[in-house]
């Protein structure tokens, strides 16, 4: 049951609705009585994308259609930018793509989800692999539509030894979904997955993500942060589990939520599934409200109550945009989150 | 002589609770007046009512800067026209440097008043001279504000904002409480270097011995929320001598 299938086949009752364990916070089947109509096919991108001018390569998705494998060669190093674009005249669609790392290689994938259209329906899936020893930062813009419903997955498998890590961000959309799946095997190797939310009006983005660590020697670390405001609502589902034999598992999760207004919403689930020994794993969950105490002494020192905000809650989620190890697209993201709260960056 | 703060017949009440009950108080222009008090008398209160902390209701009264009604104004208003609290317990501010913290409210306050903002170069200028003064490492404001500092730090910390927003009025909330004897030393001279003829202090304690360091004009006593005695400088020797009960009869 997928969003993907209900899609290709056009049956309403594929989509995951708020009876699946996991799909409770971001209901679809509710949500969506009839799909549009299929997205018309397009070659190319008119405009340039959020990461314009970082990449050495670019790879174009629009409406679905697009080179659908991507491939970065053993010991190479690469900046790529790859872009999801839901066309001004999207309307259903999947759109697929496969990216394979090779041994030793690094990768830096910069990817955006462009919502040109407005209330579109589309999946995105993502299959990506970290070959032996190889290096993946990915960073992703989720810029979809305020109309818009979109469920983005990618399922990535690791190797022994390799690094993956990972920072979304996202305002959110009519309903979205980004999930992120990775096989870990332990053996060294290393994940980063981070993640930041900045949601207002009726917006809503769920970030859920699954680690599996099957073998010993892993380190996972995780931090999300958010905020939200008006009505809108944010959703965290972070699964690690340790498998049996994936013993001195080193993994830390940590989601942590501002609340800014009475009608917007946080749901949280935190889960840690140790069946291994041995292991250190840590979680912290927080949500609340701005520190009064903190904008009273802001406001004491002379800031505007609104540029006291600004401040805080840019140095609240600051800390999970200055773990994004590319310096271009951390200063990307900066502007991202300066753009989202209205600041300088 | 002109008067800078002069508050007339203040009540305050935290959640429906009166603190400050009738209380009178004026500082002329260029003097530093020491509050002292009893735990529990109101001495947090007066001073957080008076940079208009949210949930300090003034149920009746007045409190006036230069003339100008307070409490109409703004907590950054306040601070835009001379009010700087000295925190009790500063606030600690993960992820925004101390420097750009500063930086940030002092053009606030500059822009609030009509005049240009600071240019990067004369604002670290200013800075660095101010932080030489209290003895305090330069490198240390590059870190975000107060985290890891230490109490004497932060307090410096509090001293180092004055000295740079060059407020009117000051107003130092138990600004001893925490302090070793050296680092005492180090505020109690940071904040005798601001004093002057166009400034009004407010110093709010409970001991004497602050006051053996910035020495007061004028001491006031502060008992159930209302000034019961008021005297020269050595008045704060008579109530370390005598204590705070010779006046818990006077309020009731």
């Amino acid at each position: 049951m997928s969003l993907a299938r209900a899609i290709t086949t056009g049956d309403l009752t594929q989509l995951p609705s708020r009876r699946d364990e996991d799909w409770r916070w971001s209901d679809l089947r509710g949500l969506i009585r009839v799909l549009p109509a299929p997205s018309p096919a397009h070659i190319g991108a008119g405009t340039p994308g959020p990461f314009a001018g970082l990449a050495n390569r670019e790879v174009v998705i629009v409406n679905g259609y697009g080179p659908a494998a991507i491939k970065v060669a053993a010991g190479e190093t690469q900046t790529l930018a790859l872009r999801f674009i839901a066309a001004r005249d999207a309307g259903a669609h999947v759109a697929r793509a496969a990216i394979e790392v090779d041994a030793g290689a690094t990768l830096t994938l910069l990817e955006s989800y462009e919502g040109e259209g407005t209330d579109y329906v589309v999946e995105r899936d993502l299959a990506i692999s970290v070959a032996k020893g190889a290096r993946l930062e990915r960073v992703i813009i989720a810029g979809d539509d305020q109309d818009a419903v979109s469920v983005s997955r990618a399922d990535i498998d690791l190797s022994p030894g390799a690094t993956l890590a990972q920072t979304v961000l996202t305002h959110g959309g009519k309903r979205q979904r980004l999930e992120t799946h990775v096989a870990h095997p332990g053996a060294e190797a290393s994940v980063r997955l981070d993640g930041v939310y900045v949601l207002g009006a009726k917006r809503h983005a769920d970030l859920t993500t699954v680690v599996t660590h099957a073998g010993a020697n892993g380190v996972t670390d995780q931090l999300t942060k958010g905020v939200v405001n008006g009505q809108a609502r944010g959703v965290f589902q972070g699964r690690i589990v340790v498998s049996p034999g994936a013993d001195q598992t080193d993994a830390k999760m940590g989601h942590h939520a501002l609340v800014l207004s009475d009608r917007a919403e946080v749901d949280a689930k935190p889960e840690l599934e140790i069946y291994a020994d041995d292991v250190a794993c840590a979680h912290g969950n927080t949500v609340g409200a701005l520190d009064d105490e903190s904008l009273f002494y802001a406001r004491q020192r002379g800031i505007p109550e609104a540029e006291a905000r600004a401040m805080l809650i840019g140095a609240f989620l600051g800390e999970v945009v200055d773990r994004i190890e590319h310096d271009g697209a951390r200063g990307v993201a900066r502007a991202w989150l300066a753009e989202q709260l209205g600041t300088r960056p | 002589m002109t008067t800078m703060l002069s508050i007339n017949n203040l009540h305050v009440s935290i959640d429906g609770k009166a603190i400050l009950d009738g209380l009178t108080l004026d500082v002329p222009v260029g003097e530093v007046h020491a509050v002292m008090g009893p735990n529990g008398a109101g001495k947090s209160t007066l001073s957080y009512a008076l940079a208009g902390r949210p949930g300090y209701e003034v149920t009746a009264g007045s409190a006036t800067l230069n003339g100008d009604d307070l409490l109409a104004l703004e907590p950054n208003e306040r601070a835009a026209r001379g009010v700087f609290l000295s925190f009790q317990y500063p606030i600690e501010i993960p992820g925004v440097p101390a420097l750009t913290f500063l930086r940030t409210a002092l053009n606030a306050q500059l822009k609030a008043r009509g005049e240009a903002e600071i240019t990067a170069p004369a604002f670290l200028k200013l800075v660095r001279a101010k932080a030489a003064g209290l003895k305090m490492d330069f490198d240390m404001l590059k870190r975000s504000l107060n985290v890891g500092f230490s109490g004497g730090e932060k307090k410096r910390m509090e001293i180092l904002q004055m000295a740079v927003l060059s407020p009117k009025l000051a107003i130092l909330d138990e600004t001893d409480s925490g302090l070793d004897i050296d680092a005492l030393r180090i505020v109690a001279e940071g904040v005798n270097a601001m004093r002057g003829p166009d400034r009004s202090m407010l110093v709010i304690t409970h001991y004497q011995r602050l006051l053996d360091h910035i020495r007061p004009d004028r001491v006031h006593v502060l008992a159930a929320g209302r000034i019961v005695a008021s005297g020269g400088p050595e008045l704060a020797h008579e109530l370390e001598r005598g204590g705070y009960d010779q006046y818990a009869k006077v309020a009731a």
